[in-house]
């Protein structure tokens, strides 16, 4: 019997139509994936569901009883409970606190975390939690209502594989206790082994419920994307797995970014060089020190030892302005810590260009609208919910992020994990376009949690464990067992 | 719901959209609401007093008296959108006040002006040295520091001085021209016109409003947050003793309490004008429409004989009223 029955669910801002008219059905102990590309309006369904916001349209069934889901508590009241996409948390309040604010009991919760074997200190600050242990305290959270359907949104993204593990292992247990999970992942292969069925939402509406099992990966990507729009994918997707034509001229290029020694935090002296023109790869578990790594890199934190330095010239950032005027620039993994969220497109992409007293003045207008426009254009940045940077879908807001330093220039790209919960279609845009500043003579150091990226973005790639560098591949030969191996410590040296 | 049926303009719908209208611009709202009580106060002075309150030379009083107002509020805003708040722009008026007044015997009115800007400016640049630099929460910086400043001011008023307010602060603090245009606005416009100019189109303005958005995004987009911070506070004094040069022309002497019945309205005519008081997000125009509104209401008020105790009252809950609404609009969605 379905337990959840959504039919024609809507809801507009204004002008921009969030969700179209979406139907979904749940069956009691079924694991159901909710999928689509960023901005097909899952979140907004989530919410919707969950008591955040009112739908405009529509009707919502449980167990065939019509209901009006009108705030969140009622929604726990229900039986419904969600992990948003967005952590929501105080930082300044202790993990406790937190808990206590949505009337939750914290033993409850300290039971589920023991039982998925997470360690967490309820008496530090919420801002000072790693964010993949937030993702876990919000799902220990909503389980602690114990409710009839847990509805996920994006949860995997920011966790590594072991914890990603635990929360499936969750979803299973909610499936043989005849309960239910709604699923939302960008990652098709946890669809396939999790999922009994999926229904894809596409710009805002419904456009099928598949079983993931029997249909495979290509088919649903055609469905969440539209069969034209598929196809191109298909060919853009061929074209970014051929060998590359960079690699050869990047090892005549000069180097850019010389790494000797570099000891900082759980970084235990490690020394890499990087060319123009070359994306280097940072493959590694959870923890290893690339954390440190990327934020000495940004002028985030300061090293504790060892050398940087840019052609030639020794960097030692005090600040992140030292970093960016030596042409290295970060896009965080956490959007949060890189967009305005109050104001419009055009304003975060602008911003790094005026982080100089020298740029205060008054800023010229029709340069500055050349500049974003070229940024938008080269990330293909959907801008109809433009004037607050947060109204935007993940994937957009991850582009902005990427865009910001388009139209500000810069030398080296420091990518920590720029493809984290988002969706397929923008993935491959990602790629290609990081392949572009690449051929355009950029240097790119990349990390990425997600091994199947390796291959198919980067020149070399090499793999930290324990706070060292591991092993060095090729980025062809980047497979996921080669990787793997190496990133547990388990190969001396791989020739490259 | 689907894409090809027309749609239909329900009352409701329309009500819906009236109000994202309202939410996205709310200069209209505030409009509104300022000719509403100008009329309203019109109705109660007729029904008191027998005369009108809807003339021009009321309309041309509201502006002389919001001027000191809209000026301590300016700086106000500017430090509310970096998600602050100056507690001390009263006292830095009163301290301009002095200074303006005490000097110009002895050292001639451009030197007085001058000193007392230097002031303020420099009353500015310690809070945000304080607040910048040191990390001390912005309430307790600034209120620490018109703490002191008034204490200082206390002892200064006791010395013997020649007081003197120049007659050319006295002109522009009370005097019209074209019989309905204050002075005072000479000094106001161009300052409003540059504000509201620079938050949108200076570099500086851009980052006020980031830094008040996401400081941790600031810093690492490159952006040394304390040098924004540091010169938002010191024009924030600044400004403010630009306010005080008007009120002790007004007033025709300086005095301890000259401005500390602006505190509490200067917040609130930034937090009615739609400031957030987060920071990030708001302006100035919104500001001065606050300003005019409470002016107005102030007059009102004192057509009531209310006291100043019950204009305190409403003003606090005012801008109590006001920060719940607007969290609950901005949170809505
Ligand atoms: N508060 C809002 N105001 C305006 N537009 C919004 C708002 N929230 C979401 N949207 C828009 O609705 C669409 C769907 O968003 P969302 O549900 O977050 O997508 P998904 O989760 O599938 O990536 C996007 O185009 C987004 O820009
Ligand atoms: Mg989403």
């Amino acid at each position: 019997m379905s337990l959840l029955e959504a039919r024609n669910v809507g809801k507009r801002y204004g002008p921009v139509v969030a969700l179209e008219s979406a139907s979904l059905s749940v069956d009691a102990g079924e694991v159901h994936a909710l999928l689509g590309a960023n901005g097909a309006g899952k979140s907004t369904l989530v919410k919707i569901l969950t008591g955040v916001i009112q739908r405009d349209g529509g009707t919502v069934e449980l167990r065939g009883e019509p209901v009006r889901v009108s705030s969140p508590s009622r929604a726990a009241r229900i039986g419904l409970a969600p992990v948003f996409q967005d952590p929501a948390l105080v930082p300044d309040l202790t993990v406790a606190q937190n808990i206590r604010l949505t009337a939750v009991d914290v033993d409850a919760v300290r039971q589920r975390l023991r039982e998925m074997d997470v360690d967490v200190d309820f008496t530090e600050q919420a801002g000072d939690v790693p964010l993949p242990l937030l993702r876990m305290i919000d799902l220990a959270r909503a389980m602690a209502r114990d409710p009839q359907l847990l509805l996920l949104d994006e949860i995997t993204a920011a966790l590594p594989s072991d914890l990603a593990e635990r929360v499936f292992a969750v979803m299973e247990d909610w499936r043989r206790r005849g309960r239910s999970v709604l699923f939302i992942t960008h990652r098709l292969a946890e669809v396939i082994a999790m999922c009994d069925r999926a229904t894809v939402l596409r710009d805002g509406r419904d456009v099928g419920t598949l079983v993931p099992r029997e249909i495979g990966e290509r088919q649903i990507v055609e469905y969440m994307l539209g069969p034209e729009a598929a196809t191109a994918e298909a060919h853009a997707a061929e074209v970014d797995e051929t060998p590359l034509k960079g690699a050869a001229a990047a090892e005549a290029a000069a180097t850019t970014l010389e790494v000797t020694d570099l000891r900082v935090g759980s970084l235990a002296g490690v020394s890499f060089s990087l060319r123009a023109g070359e994306i280097l790869g940072v493959a590694a578990l959870e923890g290893q020190g690339q954390n440190d790594l990327f934020a000495v890199l940004a002028g985030d934190r300061r090293a504790e030892g060892g050398e940087m330095s840019v052609t030639g010239k020794s960097l030692r950032p005090r600040h992140p302005y030292d970093a960016i005027r030596s042409g290295l620039v970060l896009v965080p993994a956490d959007r949060l810590l890189a967009l305005l969220p109050q104001r419009s497109v055009r304003e975060n992409i602008a911003a790094p260009r005026y982080n100089r007293l020298g740029r205060w003045g008054p800023i010229n207008p029709r340069e500055e609208r050349r500049r974003v426009a070229s940024a938008i254009e080269a990330l293909q940045i959907d801008t109809r919910a433009q004037r607050q940077v947060r109204r935007l879908s993940g994937g957009n807001q991850q582009k902005v992020t990427i865009a910001r330093w388009l139209a500000s220039g810069f030398q080296t790209l420091l990518c920590f994990d720029p493809t984290r919960g988002i969706d397929v279609g923008t993935k491959r845009q990602i790629y290609a376009l990081l392949r572009r500043l690449a051929d355009d003579g950029a240097a790119i150091l990349f990390f990425s949690s997600e091994l199947s990226e390796f291959p198919l973005v980067c020149d070399r790639v090499l793999t930290l464990f324990g706070g060292r560098i591991t092993g060095e591949l090729a980025g062809e030969g980047a497979d996921e067992a080669s990787l793997l191996r190496a990133m547990h410590g388990l190969v001396e040296e791989v020739a490259s | 719901m689907s894409a090809g049926t027309p749609q239909v303009a329900t009352p409701a719908a329309r009500l819906r959209a009236a109000q994202r209208v309202l939410s996205d611009n709310p200069a209209i709202a505030l409009t509104f609401v300022f000719v509403a009580l100008f009329v309203v106060t019109d109705i109660v002075n007729r029904a008191q007093s027998g005369k009108a309150f809807l003339t021009p030379t009321q309309v041309s009083t509201t502006f002389l008296y919001a001027a000191p107002l809209a000026l301590l509020a300016a700086g106000q805003t500017l430090v509310m959108l970096t998600g602050g708040v100056d507690l001390s722009v009263a006292t830095t008026a009163t301290t301009a006040a002095f200074v303006s007044s005490g000097t110009a015997h002895d050292h001639g009115t451009g030197y007085a002006l001058l000193l007392a800007l230097a002031f303020g400016f420099g009353i500015g640049l310690v809070n945000g040295i304080g607040v910048a630099i040191f990390r001390v929460n912005p309430l307790i910086m600034t209120l620490g520091i018109s703490s002191v400043t008034l204490g200082a001011l206390t002892i200064y008023s006791q010395t013997r001085f020649v007081a003197l307010v120049p007659n050319i602060v006295n002109t522009l603090g009370s005097s019209r021209f074209f019989k309905y245009v204050p002075y005072d606005l000479l000094v106001w416009a161009p300052i409003a016109a540059l504000i509201i100019l620079g938050l949108r189109f200076s570099g500086f303005g851009r980052m006020i409003f980031a830094v008040g958005d996401n400081p941790v995004a600031c810093r690492l987009a490159g952006v040394r947050v304390w040098q924004v911070l540091l010169l938002v506070y010191a024009l924030c004094g600044a400004f403010s003793a630009v306010a005080g040069i008007l009120l002790v022309g007004f007033n025709d002497a300086a005095d301890l309490g000259i401005a500390a019945p602006f505190l509490l309205p200067s917040v609130a005519a930034v937090v009615i004008g739609g400031t957030s008081i987060l920071g990030g997000s708001g302006g100035y125009g919104g500001t001065i429409l606050g300003a005019l509104i409470l002016t107005v209401l102030d007059s009102l008020l004192t057509i009531l004989n209310a006291s100043q105790a019950l204009k305190q009252i409403l003003y606090g809950a005012i801008i109590l009223a006001l920060a719940w609404l607007y969290a609950r609009t901005s949170s809505g969605d």
